[in-house]
This record gives structure tokens, sequence and C-alpha cells, in this order.
């Protein structure tokens, strides 16, 4: 135990810790500032900014233990933090919810300060430190949105660093330090970090530090008429302040729960279209701002009225001096908020009456969980990054390419492949289902082996196999038919679809007598068709029809002797002339045949 | 608060003190910041990579009917310490011209580098970001877009007949002029 020095009674410790640090004073001076006319809850804005930066920075710490910036890792880390990390969606909603609050906590406390008039004269300096810590915060929403390199992040980062490029005088080096290079890529995001994790909260520390220290300095502004007499800050601003605090932080905590955190879109890249780019939604009123400003006069916009804007923010203190001037304050902030509330509606509606802003989102929304699916699969992530797994994903691939290549003649259940309507009408079979049982036998039925869906719309529909199921076919009888089931089941198993493995499994024996019956009298299909070594090249070899390489054979090039021959009907030779490299025939394939990778479905409870 | 002694008035006449301490201290300061502001700004140094033209697609990949169509940009990708063969850099539309040729636009938006999006059932180019649309040439449409300056075209080659080799380049968004970056 410690002795004072002037007699030698025992020192308390919490004496001897007050003679070293002079903590009592410290704490004193925090808890015990005046609050003229005593605690109100319209004095808690300021804390419930604070509160929010905290956990900021604490979930932004946390994060970064996790996170990796660079084009290979970045989406990585944050799908690893997102969907493996004990706790991580909760941790990376937190943040990203937070974000949002602290954007709305500053609107209010700024409008709070200019509706008090806690701006004016001798609080400039107060006022001007707000001022740049919101710019600061809207630093850190820009910087932040980028960070999980996904499409939305990639493509909104697009647009604000090319608008930074359009600065006057140094917009072109401007951008490329902040890309740092030419392209985006590691170094975009080793910057947009070092600024979002470092440079940014930095200066927020000091300006905070500054906005609290001018703060005490001159003391709170009190909101006339005081209604009750003086009081210290502590308890009862203090409960206020915490009240504040727990209700933001309910709200926070409701957000991620109800939307399991913040989304994660598909990985960035620069050769997929996003057309669903939108930034954050406290900027869509700069992004609807945008689209008013005819070509070459987009600095007008980005830069120069928003700097004035800014301009004329900074300059309340002086302009409050006049006589008018505080009204005028208060006026100016109205208009400038409903004319941001204004344009971000516009926004929103815009997106909202254009069907295909909703067939983008869809995309996105479809993208972003094929590619989770994708990264939990047994093969993972690859070194290479995640770009490559939506890339050579069959499911995602093909109807896009289907959409591009094939839906100008063919039709995959009546659309394009993406659900869309191609300008003209279909002129080629419906693929969807292709070569399974219910396909074939739709073809073989003659009622409908002449409509558009089978060979309706191509010069086959006065052919040989049309006049066939149409004569030959419509008159077997019972028997026959039967056979002809049989044939079907063998024909489809042919292709080993994915979708028929357990039936065509069950089916062994019915399979081997249809495949004889293929080649037999009764149903004479070798009449025209190979099958297995056996019968005339009139039609298309049905050996391994269906099947990976025999799709691939035939896309590749239809009027090869073993498919259509001379007879070929306007169908690009996709392989042979180099239309589709092969690793796109393949996924396009492997989409119309049902290959591609399926989580295992969850257990039943 | 412990009282410190007030310190006596410092010797006006110590100016080499003065002097030192300035030089010193700002020795101390400047070499670590010049260090870390020239790696800073290194990224000004580096330059778009020009590998001249690629092969993008052969020609019979481009409908004969003149509609557009787009095609991935694959090229050597030099992002910092990585060096990636044959991995999508961008994207083009092309389109077939009066005279066998092949005209390629960028799909980058000039006003800020969205990716525009061929319209068939409109056949025009339109961007989904600020709504500037663009004619099938490139050309901007309606005079209210926000783009500066017509889509991008990029110098193309059709080689033995069949393949279509694109020179492609990415331009400075926002400006009147094409200016590669």
């Amino acid at each position: 135990m410690k002795r004072s020095p002037s007699d030698d009674r025992p020192v308390k410790p919490l004496d001897w810790l007050d003679q070293r640090t002079g903590y009592r004073k410290l704490a004193h001076e925090v808890l015990f500032e005046n609050v003229p006319g005593g605690a109100r809850w319209r004095y808690v804005w300021g804390s419930t900014l604070v509160f929010c930066f905290t956990i900021q920075v604490i979930t932004g710490i946390a994060l970064w233990f996790a996170y990796s910036p660079s084009s290979q890792t970045a989406w990585e880390s944050v799908y690893y933090i997102q969907h493996e990390m004990w706790g991580g969606w909760f941790l990376r909603g937190l943040h990203h919810y937070t974000a949002q609050a602290m954007t709305m906590l500053l609107a209010v406390h700024l409008m709070q300060v200019v509706i008090d008039g806690a701006y004016k004269a001798p609080r400039e300096f107060n006022f001007w430190s707000g001022i740049i810590l919101l710019c600061l915060t809207l630093g850190l929403s820009l910087t932040g949105y980028l960070l999980p390199w996904d499409q939305k992040g990639y493509w909104a980062t697009r647009v604000a660093t090319n608008i930074v490029a359009i600065t006057p005088f140094i917009g072109p080096e401007l951008q490329q330090l902040v890309v740092g290079g030419a392209d985006y890529g590691h170094h975009t995001l080793t910057r947009f970090f070092a600024l979002h994790a470092g440079v940014i909260p930095g200066a927020i520390i000091l300006f905070i530090v500054g906005h609290i220290y001018f703060f005490r300095r001159h003391g709170l502004t009190p909101k006339e008429p005081r209604r009750r007499p003086d009081a210290a800050f502590w308890p009862d601003q203090v409960l206020r302040d915490a009240v504040a605090c727990l209700a933001v932080l309910a709200v926070v905590v409701f957000l991620v729960i109800r939307t399991r955190g913040a989304e994660l879109g598909a990985p960035a890249d620069p050769s997929e279209p996003f057309p669903a780019a939108r930034p954050e939604w406290y900027f869509l009123f700069l992004f609807e701002f945008l689209k008013y400003f005819p070509g070459g006069t987009e600095v007008w916009g980005a830069i120069v009225i928003p700097a004035l804007l800014m301009g004329l923010l900074a300059a309340m203190p002086f302009v409050g001096n006049w006589r008018l001037g505080h009204r005028f304050n208060v006026g100016f902030l109205w208009v400038m908020l409903a004319g941001a509330g204004w344009l971000t509606w516009l926004a929103i509606a815009e997106d909202r009456a254009n069907p295909d802003h909703a067939i983008a989102v869809n995309t996105a929304e479809r993208e972003a969980r094929r590619v989770i699916e994708l990264a939990r699969s047994p093969a993972g992530i690859p070194p290479t990054g995640a770009v490559g797994l939506l890339r050579n994903d069959p499911l995602t691939q093909g109807p896009k390419l289907f959409a591009k290549h094939c839906a100008s003649c063919h039709r995959f259940d009546g659309h394009d492949g993406l659900g869309g309507q191609p300008k003209d009408p279909a002129s080629a079979a419906d693929l969807k289902g292709f070569a399974s049982r219910e396909w074939l036998t739709g073809l073989l039925d003659p009622n409908r082996v002449a409509t558009p869906h089978y060979f309706g719309a191509t010069k086959f529909k006065a052919g040989k196999m049309v006049k066939y199921v149409q004569e030959d076919v419509a008159g077997f009888p019972p028997d026959d038919r039967k056979l002809l089931e049989k044939t079907i089941v063998a024909l489809s198993a042919e292709a080993g679809l994915k979708s028929q493995r357990d039936r065509d499994r069950r089916d062994t024996a019915l399979i081997v007598e249809g495949k004889e019956a293929l080649v037999g009298t009764r149903m004479n299909c070798a009449e025209c068709h190979v099958f297995h070594g056996k019968g005339e090249t009139v039609g298309p070899d049905l050996t391994g029809y269906g099947s990976r390489q025999w799709l691939l054979d035939f896309i590749g090039n239809p009027a090869h002797p073993r498919f259509y021959g001379d007879r070929n009907d306007r169908m690009p030779l996709f392989g042979e002339d180099k239309v589709l490299p092969p690793a796109e025939l393949g996924l396009l394939v492997d989409w119309l045949r049902g290959e591609w990778f399926e989580p295992a479905p969850v257990a039943a409870k | 608060m412990e009282h410190h002694p007030t310190p006596p008035a410092p010797d006006r006449r110590n100016f080499l003190a003065k002097a030192a301490a300035t030089v010193i201290g700002g020795i101390t300061v400047v070499i670590p910041a010049a260090s870390g502001l020239l790696v800073l700004l290194d990224p000004l140094r580096r330059k778009s990579a020009d590998g001249g033209a690629v092969f993008v697609a052969n020609l019979a990949a481009v409908p004969e009917s003149g509609e557009p169509r787009k095609f991935p940009v694959l090229a050597t990708r030099v992002d910092a310490w990585n060096r990636t063969p044959d991995v999508p850099v961008g994207a083009v539309y092309l389109q077939r011209v009066a005279g066998g040729a092949v005209r390629a636009l960028n799909v980058a938006c000039p006003h800020a580098g969205c990716f525009v999006d061929f319209k068939s059932a409109r056949n025009n180019y339109h961007c989904p970001c600020h709504n500037s649309s663009f004619a099938l040439d490139g050309k901007v449409l309606d005079p209210k877009s926000p783009s500066p300056r017509p889509l991008d075209t990029l110098e193309t080659e059709v080689r033995n007949g069949t393949e279509v080799w694109v020179k492609f380049r990415n331009f400075r968004a926002g400006v009147h002029e094409k200016i590669p970056v």
C-alpha cells in the first residue's frame, strides 16, 4: 500500500490513481458539462453519431481481420465472412446498416444545428468541422461500396471515378491516383481500402476531437424557451443519449436480421454487363441529377453545382449574421433536402416503371445466389478467384448463349432462354427438354410434330419424318404404340440426361427392348437413321442421340453427313465456322442437357 | 493538475538553435513523408496496356442481318503484379457494315463508363445508367443524352476473310474528345 508523502496514513488506490492521472477532473469535465435548460431529446443527435462511428470502428476492425483487398481475394474474403465465418453475416450487416443510419443521422443532426441556430458565431469552427465530418463520412460510404468487389460496387465505382476525371485541370491524374493506375484492379482495392480503413477514419477521429472541443468551448446552444433550470450532462442527458443510441442500434439490428445482412452481388467482371448498376440510395439524387446534363456539361451537375451548394452551406455562419439570414439558411436547407428527396424519388420511380431494370435486378440477384452455390460447391473457389465460377457455369452462361446465338430461330420453353421474346417468330424447334422422353413423345405425336414446337416452321415440315409420324405412327395398332413408347424410352436413354437418370436405371429392360425395336421392322427407324452401326443415313445418326458428344458434334456441324448433310436448313455450323468457341459450345450443350452443379438439397428436418 | 514552473523566455539571440531545430525537425518529417508520397504517386506513370489488335470473333459469328452482337475481348491482362493471358479485358459490339467490313464499338458509355445495352426492339443502344441513347453507328441519338460523344469506334481488321481482329482501347469518359487512357 502506498503512503502519502505528508503522513504515514496509507493512500487509497483510487486517490493514488487520480494523483497520477487526474482522471477525476477529466471525468468531471466530461460528465458535468452544463446543459442550459436541462436535458432534452433534441440534443441526442451528436451522441448518436459518435455512437455510430464507434460501431463502425469496432465492426470495421473485426472485418479487417478477415478481409483481403485484391481483385482475386476481395470478393472471396467477403464471401467467406458472409457465408462461412461465425456471425460474419451479422457483423457485415451491422457495418452496412450502421453506415446507412449514420448518413440519415448526419442529415438530422445538420437540420437540428441549422434550425436551432447552433452554427452562428462564435460556433463557426464547430459548424465547419461538422461539414467536413459530413463529407468524410460520405467518403467512407463511397470507398466502402467498392470493397466487396462485386458487380454493384465495381460498376458504381467506375462511374464515380470517371466523374473524378472531369475535375477541371487535374481530373485525369486525380482519377489515375484514385484508381491506382490506368485500369481497375488490385491497386484500386488497396487504395480504396487504405482510404476507407485508415486515412478517412483517422481524419474523422481528428475532426471529432476538434468538433467536440469547439462544442465544449462554446457550450451547447439551448433551444429557447428554456423549460427547466440548467442541469449537468450526467445523468439526465446521458440517459436520453443512451436511449437514442439503443434505438438506433435496435433499428440497425432489426434491418440486419430482416435482410440476413448486407447483400453481396456476383464478383466484379468488366466483360459482363450490369444494367442494375446504381449507387447507394443516399447518392441516388446525384445519380439522377446527372441525367439532366447533356453531353459535355456534366461537370456542372457533378462538380460545380454540388461544390457551390456545399460552399453556400459552409457560408451559413456569415449569412446568418444578416437580418433575415437565419431564415434564409433554414429555408435553403429545406429546399436542398426537398430537392435531394425529390431527385431520389424520381430515380426510384423511373427504375420502378422500367421493366428492363426489373429484369436487370432479377438477373443480378439470381447470379448473386448462384455464385454462392458455386463457391460452396466441392470444387470451391480456385486461386484465380471467383470471377470464373459464373463464367464457366452452364446454368448462368447457357441461357445467355442461347439468347445470343440460338433464339433468333429456336425457343426454350417459349422464350429466348432469358425470358424475353425475340423480334421474329420461332422458325425451329423449342429445345426445352430436348431428347427427354416427354420431348420425344411430342415429336412422335401426329398432332404435334408439325407444330412450330417441332418441325412446323422448318423446311422439314413437309419432310419424311413429319410424314412418317403423321401417317405411319398415326396408324399404329395398340401393340406398336406400346412398342413406340419403349423405343422412345430407349432413344431418350441414349442422351443419359441427369433428369432421367433414375428412370433410365429403373427401365433397363424396357430400354433393351426399345433399342431392338429402333432397328426393327415394326418401328422402321433404321430406314432413315443409323443407330449403333445399323440403318441408313438419311436423317441424323441416332447413336448417342442427345448425349453431350452428340450435341457438340451436331451443333458444331449440323451439315455433317452424319446429321443433315446437304439438307441442313439454315442452321449455322457453330463449331466448324467457329461461331462459338469450344468452351462456349460446351456450356450451351451442358445447359440444354441440364448438366450443372446443383447443391445437395438441405436434409429434411 | 500539478503546477509546472514557467520557463524563462527563450533567448532572442539564440538564432542558431531555432534554425537547427526547425531544419532537423523538418528533415525528420520530410524524408518519411516524401518516401510515402513517391509510392502514392506511382500510378501516374502506369499506362493502360496497348497490346495491338486481338482476335475477337469469327466473322461467321457476326449476324449477317447487320444487327450488332456483343463479344468479350480476351487479352493478356496486367493487374499490378499479375499477368493473366486470355481473360476478358472489356467487350465490344461487332456489326457488319457495307463492303464486308465490321464495325466495332466499345461497350463503355463515353459519359461515365457504364455498359451500354443494345436494344433490338428499338434497334439502338441505350445506357442503363443515365439514359444516353446511340444509333447503330454509335452516334448520339437524343441531343439531351448526357454522353458527350458517340460510342467509341475501334479499329478492326478482317483477317483471312474470316477472323475479326480489334484494336481494343478504352477512352476517357466525360469529354468530347476521344482520348485513349
